[in-house]
């Protein structure tokens, strides 16, 4: 019998201990306008973000990824709810009270002052002693790699140099947590993957707790501690890259990270296993909240499929295939279920031949998910 | 498959016709700048627009007492009004004038594109433009009348007087003329930057002194300048709302234009007219390098 994994209700705040917590949000509702065109950008959020975690907001454009970030700097301020950092109520301090500093996607460098001046600004602003403001704006330039360039003109650098100087002038004042809306998006592929590694390695290095916004499931699994993932509004789960990729909670979430196939089976034993269409019965991993019989949908990663004879022991599924893709790492083996539908096995290595009987193998616990 | 093959032939012989038309249309595009007359038309508008002040200038150079003949080049009519008093005091007045109308309109001018574009969009916006934009749009002479009626009775009420109520009719209509480049200059700017600056613990007071403000001065500056040649050509308001040895140097020439003309006032135009293409040009100088 599976055991309940450590998927969470989104609407439950984590068992972290309060000591560990930076921001905590708490039922934070925001609309915009008014009437018939009122929109809601984030419909009741609760969520903690942990000390020291590099933490990704995931979702489709439009989901409210920059309006709780936006909630979090100061920019917006929420209808409803409460927003904590470090224990203390900020949801109602403008911006320039919150220890708080973020990246904006367009950079927003002072096209008036040097690289140096950039860097410096937030410690200028603040009154510190000049050669404070100078040490720090040193070694900023340093953590970055722009030394050589602290005295250009901002509008002098190239994209990827830019997107430093924006990073060192937001950690230059040691905030709390530096808030980054999709700083990567504007940068070509290569500079992108590069970019993705010194982020890692600032967040490491400076101890900052990174709240990173993306709608790119890949960066979001490679970079993160923690991903939260949404849609329209709502956080529909928080776990690890790991939790979230291998038992995606919500038909939405497997939906949007990865291949996954999402077949239709019955819950028995309450809520213990779950019956196959092919007769077979596996273990079930519930979310939270779940109810524990009926219809439900299961997800299993094509990877985590194997493919057997057709009469085969752990063949729970049976089915012909009906096409095979090679692409580099492996092959994408498509199998059209002899009950109807269609999965797709990934296989680093495959005899498997297009029209033959296969057997699918499934994991011993398969992921229900709610809708 | 019997047929395809002559159907197929006509088209190849044909394809360089279907191909035909574009260039010739592109061409006839081309030809609508090229019409005949266009050119000639162009020109004689530049013709009028300065020939006339082409003469103007040459004139002033003039040796001799007449406008229309020339004799030989001479310095003496710029020195003749140099010399003279009534030119002078006329230069002093409008430099005084123009000054601190430049001053006061370009600071209203800045708070009130400040106020119109650094807040979301709200009920009346368009109106607030045109409110502000009023003097643009109301015939220069019903400003003076009524400006003049209305310090009229101001006077009377509060008995003062002086060259300060010249000086409040030129600031009010030099507002719309300052304000219109401060207020695209501003609209151009981004507000991200600003955001970044309270981001980065910038107090209000902060964000505008270290960020909008060095960001809006070109706009203020060609705004101050345009302000500044505005209040210095105003002849209508002046001369209807300036008391007596209130003359500005319009004004002033207007005056001496109805004994007839004369290289003096020639020399004098020509020297306003290349103070106003000094800072027309330094405007469009500032306005072009900032983008
Ligand atoms: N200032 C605003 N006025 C009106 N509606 C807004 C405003 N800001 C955001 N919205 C709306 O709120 C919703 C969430 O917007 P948000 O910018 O947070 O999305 P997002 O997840 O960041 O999307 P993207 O990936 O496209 O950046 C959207 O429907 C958006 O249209
Ligand atoms: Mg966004």
């Amino acid at each position: 019998m599976a055991t309940q994994t450590e998927i969470r209700d989104p609407g439950t705040p984590q068992a972290a201990a309060a000591q560990d917590v930076m921001i905590h949000a708490e039922g934070v509702i925001k609309t915009f306008g008014e009437g018939a065109g009122k929109i809601t950008a984030l419909d009741n959020v609760t969520v903690d973000i942990r000390k020291n975690e590099f933490f990704t907001l995931l979702g489709p454009s439009g989901c409210g990824k920059t309006t709780l970030l936006r909630l979090i700097a100061g920019f917006e301020l929420p209808d409803r709810g409460q927003i904590l950092l470090d224990g203390q109520e900020i949801g109602h301090l403008p911006p320039y009270k919150r220890p708080v500093n973020t990246v904006f996607q367009s950079y927003a460098l002072f096209p008036h002052m040097s690289v140096a001046r950039n860097i410096g600004f937030g410690l200028e602003m603040q009154g510190r002693p000049k050669a404070e403001i100078k040490t720090a704006t040193e070694e900023m330039l340093a953590l970055v790699q722009m030394e050589h360039l602290a005295n250009r003109q901002t509008d002098q650098l190239s994209g990827g140099q830019q997107q430093r100087v924006a990073l060192a002038r937001a950690l230059a004042p040691r905030p709390k947590v530096l808030l980054l809306d999709e700083p990567l998006s504007a940068l070509d592929l290569k500079l992108r993957k590069e970019m993705q590694i010194e982020l890692k390695r600032l967040q490491g290095e400076t101890g900052i707790t990174f709240v990173f916004v993306t709608h790119d499931q890949e960066e979001a699994l490679t970079m993160s501690d923690r991903i939260a993932v949404m849609q329209a509004g709502c956080i529909l789960q928080v776990g690890t890259p790991k939790e979230i990729y291998n038992n995606p909670a919500r038909r939405f979430v497997a939906d949007f990270i990865g291949d996954i196939n999402i077949l239709e089976g019955e819950l028995q034993q309450d809520g213990g296993a779950v019956l196959l269409p092919g007769g077979a019965s596996i273990g079930a991993l519930l979310p939270e909240g779940a109810a524990r019989s009926g219809k439900v949908s299961i997800a299993i990663r094509p990877e985590n499929m194997g493919l057997t004879a057709p009469d085969a022991a752990d063949a729970s599924l049976t089915g012909e295939v009906t096409n095979i893709v090679y692409f580099g790492a492996g092959h994408n083996v498509h199998v059209a279920l002899d009950g109807g539908g269609e999965v797709l096995v990934r296989r680093a290595q495959t005899d498997a031949q297009v029209g033959a009987k296969v057997g699918l193998a499934v994991p011993d616990a398969v992921q229900v998910l709610v809708d | 498959m019997a047929e395809r093959t002559p159907t197929q032939t006509p088209a190849t012989v044909a394809s360089p016709d279907p191909a035909a038309p574009p260039p010739r249309r592109r061409r006839r595009m081309k030809d609508l700048r090229k019409q005949p007359g266009f050119d000639t038309m162009a020109w004689f508008c530049l013709f009028c627009l300065y020939a006339p002040i082409a003469v103007l200038v040459v004139f002033s150079f003039n040796d001799n007492r007449s406008v229309v003949r020339w004799t030989e080049f001479s310095l003496r009519w710029y020195r003749a009004a140099f010399e003279n008093d009534g030119i002078r005091h006329a230069t002093w007045i409008s430099l005084q004038v123009a000054f601190v109308a430049m001053v006061f309109a370009t600071t209203f001018a800045t708070m009130a594109a400040l106020a119109t574009t650094r807040v979301r969009a709200f009920k009346g916006q368009t109106l607030t433009y045109a409110v502000i934009n009023q003097p643009l749009m109301v015939p220069e002479i019903v400003t003076a009348v009524s400006t003049l009626a209305f310090f009229v009775l101001i006077k009377q009420v509060t008995g003062l007087n002086g060259i300060g109520f010249l000086m409040l009719a030129h600031t009010v209509f030099c507002i719309p003329f300052a304000y219109m480049p401060i207020r695209a200059r501003l609209e151009d700017m981004n507000l991200t930057l600003e955001q970044a600056a309270a981001d980065l613990y910038g107090t209000p007071f902060q964000v505008f002194r270290t960020v909008t403000l060095p960001l809006m001065a070109p706009g203020i500056v060609a705004g101050a300048m345009l302000a500044f040649v505005v209040s210095l050509d105003d002849v209508i308001i002046t001369l209807l709302v300036g008391g007596p040895g209130e003359t500005t140097l319009p004004v002033y020439i207007f005056g001496q234009i109805r004994r007839g003309i004369t290289p003096e006032i020639n020399a004098v135009s020509t020297v306003l007219l290349g103070l106003s293409a000094l800072l027309v040009s330094i405007f469009f100088l500032i306005g072009n390098k900032r983008k």
